[in-house]
C-alpha cells in the first residue's frame, strides 16, 4: 500500500531502527536507566529540564506513504519537518496546523533539524490553530514503542475512525512520557489558493474584541496577531473569499506577509528576543486583558497570549485559573520548576496512573511533564 | 447477585432517587432493553434516570460499592450496541439533563447537559448565526453526551471534523464518584489529552455530565450539486477526482440505486430513478466561491462520467436534497422487513473495488445490500437487508456483516468509523488490534475504573474473549453471544 519512497521523496532518508530501539528499551527496562528522548532538539527548551541518558530517533525517519488523494501523509518520527513540508508543497498541500519548528539553526525558509516527532511530541500549533486545528486535530494514528518495549499501532491512516481509545491523540503533546513516537499518520489538506493580511491600529482589548465578533462571522481568517497597537489579521482560503473578506473587513495591506507570519510562529520576531521569562497562556478568546505587568503579545484570537514577565508563578497561575485557562512558563525562568499549570489532584493522580499504565518502569523522559 | 443484594441495592438506589427515577419492574424496564441496535437485548437490574450531578454522583458510588456495572445511555440511537443494558447492572439515563446552560456568543462556545439533543444545540445558537457542526443522521433525536462518548460525526465532517474536533471541555464523573473537569473554554488544557481520549471512549472511563461545544458561524451560502451514474465505480472514482483537485466540499455523499428509489418513493426528494448511484456533493463559503467551485465540481463530474449533474437553486431545494440523504435509513425500513447496518472506513481510492466487492458477496449471501455513506471520508454504510422471521437470516446477514469489515481492514481502513464498537464489533477488534494493543486498552481503563464496573464487556474485547472468537470464525455457524436473547 505503501509508494515506494523513491517516487515521493527522494530527498529525504529511509531508516527503519525500530526494533534497535525497542532493544534498548528492553535493555533499559533492565537496567533501570530512564531515558530522555532527543529528536531534532529544537524543542529541548520546552517542558521541564530533561533528564536521564539520551536517546536519539532521527535516525528513525523517512516518509512511509504519501498519497495525496487520501489526504494523508505517514512518517517516521525522525523525519524532518522541513522534509514533509517540502514533499507535500510539491503536490500542493499542507500541515495545516502550522508546526512551529523552533530550530536553533534554521532561517526560515531552509531546512531545520526540527522532526515530525517533536512536533507531535509537543503537540504544537502555528497562527492557523484556531481557524483549521491543532496538531492533535490533524493526528489520524500513531506507532508507538510503550516503556514496556511493546511496538503498538493505533489510530490508523483514514479520516474516520473510533475503533478503540483514541491513544494516537493521547500522544500527542505527552512530551514522550507515554511512549516514544515511531510512525505518525497525518491528515493534510490543500494549500490555500490566496493569502492576504490586513493591519489594523487597535489597542489590545479592541483588538480582542474586534477579532472575536470577526470570528462569528463567515470570514476566511487563519491567523491573528495582536501586538497592543496594531493588529494582523490573515485572511486564507479562495481567492474569492480572501477578496470578500478584505472587502467586508477593511485596513491595510501587509506586504510580505509569509515572513511575518514564519517569524511569530518560529518566534523569531523582536517579542520574542529577550530573556525574561515568556508565559503562555491558553484562554476563552475573548476574555479580557489580565492585569498582569510585563508585555503582552495576543495570537489565536486571545486565546493563546504571550506574556514577558518576571511576575510570581502563583500570581499568573492564578490569574490564568480565573479566566478558565491555564498558563505555561514557555521559555526561561526555572526549569526544574513547575512549567505546567498544576493539575486537580484527581487529575494529577489519573495521569499518574495513566503514565504508569503506559511506562511502568518511568523511564521515558520522567519528570518532563510533571514531577513524577 | 443474590436476591436479598438485589433488594437491597434497588432500595438504595430508591433512597438516592426519587420513586419516578429509579425503575426496577419489568415493564418499566422493557423500554430500555436495546439501542438501536436491536438485535441485541437484555433487561437491566435497574435504570435511573437522575436529574443533579450529585444523584449520579450517588448513583455511581453505591454502584462502586456494591460492584454493581453501570451502562450510560443517552437517547439511545446507538448502532453499535453501546447502550445495551447488562443483566446484573445499572442503566444510567442521563436523558433529563437536557439544558443549555450558557451560549457565549462573542467566545463561540455552549456549556450544555448531557442529554442535551444535537440538532437543539445549533438551534438554540441559531439567533446568534452560529451552529454545533457535525451532524450524525440521528441528530433530531441523539444527545450531545452520547455523540461524545461515541465521537460521531455525520455528513459534514468531511470540512468540519467529529465530536472530537468540536468539543472543548467535558465534565466527567470517575466510577467513585471524582469529578474531572476536563478542558473547558480555552483551545487546550494542561497535561495530557484527556478529551481526546474521553471522546469516542464508549462509556468505559468516565460519565459525561457537562460538555462544552465549540461553535462555527454559519456560512453565508451552502449549495449541493447532485451528480447521476450509470455506474457505481464511476461514482467511487469521481469522490477522489474532487478531493485531489484541492477541493474539500462541506459534505460529499453517495447512494446507490437500491437506496436512492427507495428513498424516492419516501421522500420524493428529486432524485434521478434511473442511475446507477448519485453523489451529493456541499459546498459552502461566500457566494462567488461558491459559484465557482460548483464550475469546478461540475467539470469534475462530467469528465468522471456523471450522466445528469444539477445545483440546488435555493436553499429549499438544498434542504430537499440532504432531506432523502437523512432518510435514507428509513426509507430502507419500507422496502425491507429488518436492515443492518454496518460502518467501516476505508482509504477513498479503494471505493470502486470494495463497492465492487460487496456487490459480489451481496449475490454469494444471497442477500441485498444498500449503500448510503459519507464518501468523501471513505466511510461506508452498506445496508444489509434481510428478514429476522426467515430462519438463518440474521445470521447470514451478521456473517456477510463480518466479511464487510473483514474488507475494510485488507484495505487499510477501520471497522468503524462513527457508529462505535459497541458489542457489535468486539470479535472484530481482536483482528484490527493484536494482543498487546487490546491489553494497552485495558491498562487505559484500569487507570479509570480499576474494578472494570463502566459499560464493561464493551468496545474492547477481552483476550479471553477473542480467542473464543477465533475459535467461532474456524468452527463457523455459532452464533455471536449466545448468551443473549435475540429477537
Amino acid at each position: 500500500m505503501a509508494t515506494p519512497l523513491s517516487n515521493i521523496a527522494p530527498h529525504t532518508a529511509d531508516r527503519d531502527i525500530s526494533t534497535t530501539l525497542q532493544s534498548k528499551i528492553l535493555a533499559c527496562i533492565d537496567s533501570h536507566t530512564p531515558l530522555q528522548i532527543v529528536g531534532g532538539n529544537s524543542k529541548s527548551f520546552y517542558g521541564r529540564a530533561a533528564q536521564g541518558e539520551h536517546l536519539s530517533v532521527t535516525e528513525h525517519c523517512g516518509i512511509v506513504s504519501y498519497e495525496p488523494t487520501e489526504l494523508v501523509i505517514t512518517a517516521r518520527a525522525g523525519t524532518r519537518l522541513s522534509d514533509i513540508e517540502k514533499v507535500l508543497a510539491e503536490r500542493g498541500q499542507m500541515l495545516a496546523f502550522e508546526p512551529p519548528h523552533f530550530s536553533n539553526t534554521a532561517t526560515l525558509d531552509t531546512a531545520s533539524q526540527s522532526t515530525l516527532g517533536g512536533a507531535i511530541a509537543t503537540g504544537l500549533s502555528g497562527p492557523s490553530r484556531p481557524y483549521l486545528g491543532s496538531a492533535r486535530d490533524f493526528v489520524l494514528g500513531a506507532k508507538v514503542l510503550t516503556g514496556k518495549g511493546e511496538i503498538l499501532k493505533f489510530g490508523g491512516q483514514v479520516m474516520k475512525n473510533v475503533a478503540g481509545f483514541d491513544v494516537a491523540r493521547l500522544m500527542t503533546g505527552s512530551l514522550g512520557t507515554l511512549g516514544i513516537l515511531l510512525e505518525i499518520s497525518l491528515k493534510v489538506l490543500p494549500r490555500h489558493e490566496a493569502e492576504q493580511t490586513l493591519i489594523f491600529e487597535r489597542n489590545t482589548q479592541d483588538a480582542i474584541l474586534q477579532i472575536n465578533k470577526w470570528a462569528g462571522q463567515a470570514l476566511p481568517l487563519s491567523g491573528t496577531i495582536g501586538d497592543g497597537q496594531k493588529l494582523y489579521v490573515r485572511l486564507s482560503g479562495s481567492a474569492a473569499a480572501v477578496r470578500e473578506g478584505v472587502k467586508k473587513m477593511g485596513g491595510d495591506l501587509l506586504n510580505d506577509d509569509a515572513t511575518f507570519w514564519a517569524s511569530m510562529r518560529e518566534q523569531r520576531a523582536a517579542f520574542f528576543q529577550d530573556d525574561t521569562p515568556l508565559w503562555r497562556f491558553s484562554l476563552p478568546a475573548a476574555c479580557a486583558p489580565l492585569d498582569l505587568k510585563g508585555e503582552w503579545l495576543i495570537e489565536w484570537g486571545g486565546a493563546q497570549r504571550w506574556l514577558k514577565t518576571s511576575a510570581d508563578s502563583k500570581d499568573i497561575r492564578e490569574h490564568a485559573a480565573r479566566m478558565g485557562g491555564h498558563a505555561t512558563l514557555f521559555r526561561g525562568g526555572d526549569r526544574q520548576g513547575e512549567i505546567f499549570h498544576p493539575l486537580s489532584s484527581a487529575l494529577a493522580a489519573l495521569h499518574q496512573k495513566l503514565k504508569t499504565a503506559f511506562d511502568p518502569h518511568g523511564i521515558l523522559n520522567p519528570g518532563r511533564m510533571f514531577v513524577d | 447477585m443474590s436476591d436479598i443484594d438485589r433488594t437491597a441495592f434497588i432500595a438504595t438506589l430508591n433512597r438516592i432517587l426519587p420513586p419516578h427515577a429509579a425503575l426496577s419492574s419489568t415493564e418499566d424496564l422493557h423500554p430500555y432493553e436495546c439501542d438501536a441496535l436491536s438485535i441485541y437485548r437484555a433487561l437491566p437490574l435497574a435504570v435511573c434516570l437522575p436529574e443533579t450531578i450529585d444523584q449520579v454522583r450517588e448513583i455511581l458510588r453505591a454502584c462502586h460499592q456494591a460492584k454493581v456495572p453501570v451502562v450510560a445511555r443517552g437517547a439511545g440511537t446507538g448502532l453499535s450496541g453501546g447502550a445495551l443494558p447488562l443483566t446484573d447492572g445499572v442503566v444510567l439515563s442521563l436523558a433529563k439533563f437536557m439544558r443549555v446552560l450558557e451560549i457565549d456568543p462573542l467566545n463561540r462556545t455552549a456549556r450544555v447537559q448531557p442529554g442535551v439533543r444535537n440538532l437543539a444545540i445549533s438551534q438554540a445558537v441559531a439567533p446568534y448565526g452560529l451552529y454545533y457542526a457535525p451532524d450524525p443522521s440521528s441528530q433530531i433525536a441523539c444527545t450531545i453526551g452520547g455523540n461524545v462518548a461515541e465521537n460521531s460525526g455525520g455528513v459534514h465532517c468531511l470540512k468540519y471534523g467529529l465530536t472530537v474536533h468540536n468539543v472543548l471541555g467535558l465534565k466527567v464523573l470517575t466510577i467513585d464518584g471524582e469529578l474531572l473537569e476536563i478542558g473547558g473554554g480555552a483551545l487546550d488544557s494542561s497535561g495530557y489529552d484527556l478529551l481526546a481520549l474521553m471522546t469516542g471512549s464508549e462509556g468505559l472511563l468516565g460519565l459525561i455530565v457537562e460538555v462544552t461545544v465549540k461553535l462555527l458561524p454559519k456560512p453565508e451560502l451552502a449549495q449541493v450539486v447532485l451528480a447521476a451514474f450509470d455506474d457505481v465505480g464511476k461514482a467511487g472514482k469521481a469522490v477522489g477526482d474532487i478531493i485531489a483537485a484541492g477541493i474539500i466540499p462541506a459534505g460529499l455523499e453517495m447512494m446507490d440505486g437500491l437506496t436512492l428509489r427507495a428513498v424516492e418513493d419516501f421522500i420524493h426528494a428529486g432524485y434521478p430513478m434511473n442511475a446507477a448511484a448519485i453523489l451529493l456533493c456541499e459546498l459552502d463559503g461566500v457566494a462567488e466561491e461558491v459559484s465557482e467551485q460548483i464550475v469546478r465540481v461540475s467539470e469534475i463530474l462530467k469528465q468522471a462520467g456523471a450522466i445528469e449533474i444539477r445545483a440546488s437553486r435555493d436553499e429549499q431545494e438544498r434542504v430537499k436534497l440532504w432531506a432523502g440523504r437523512k432518510a435514507a435509513f428509513p426509507a430502507m425500513g419500507r422496502i425491507s422487513p429488518d436492515y443492518y447496518c454496518m460502518d467501516g472506513t476505508i482509504p477513498r481510492k479503494h471505493l470502486p473495488a470494495v463497492l465492487q466487492r460487496i456487490g459480489e458477496l451481496s449475490a454469494e449471501y444471497k442477500l441485498p445490500v444498500a449503500n448510503v455513506f459519507h464518501a468523501g471520508d471513505g466511510n461506508l454504510h452498506p445496508l444489509i437487508l434481510y428478514d429476522a422471521n426467515t430462519p438463518g437470516e440474521l445470521q447470514r446477514t451478521e456473517e456477510f456483516g463480518v466479511k464487510i469489515l473483514e474488507l475494510c481492514l485488507e484495505k487499510g481502513g477501520t471497522i468503524t468509523g462513527e457508529h462505535g464498537v459497541g458489542i457489535e464489533k468486539l470479535g472484530q477488534m481482536c483482528t484490527q488490534f493484536s494482543a498487546t494493543e487490546l491489553s494497552q486498552f485495558h491498562a487505559v481503563k484500569h487507570a479509570f475504573d480499576p474494578l472494570a464496573l463502566l459499560n464493561p464487556g464493551k468496545a474492547v474485547p477481552t483476550l479471553k474473549r477473542c480467542a473464543e472468537f477465533g475459535a467461532m470464525h474456524v468452527h463457523g455457524g455459532k452464533i455471536a453471544f449466545p448468551e443473549l436473547e435475540r429477537f
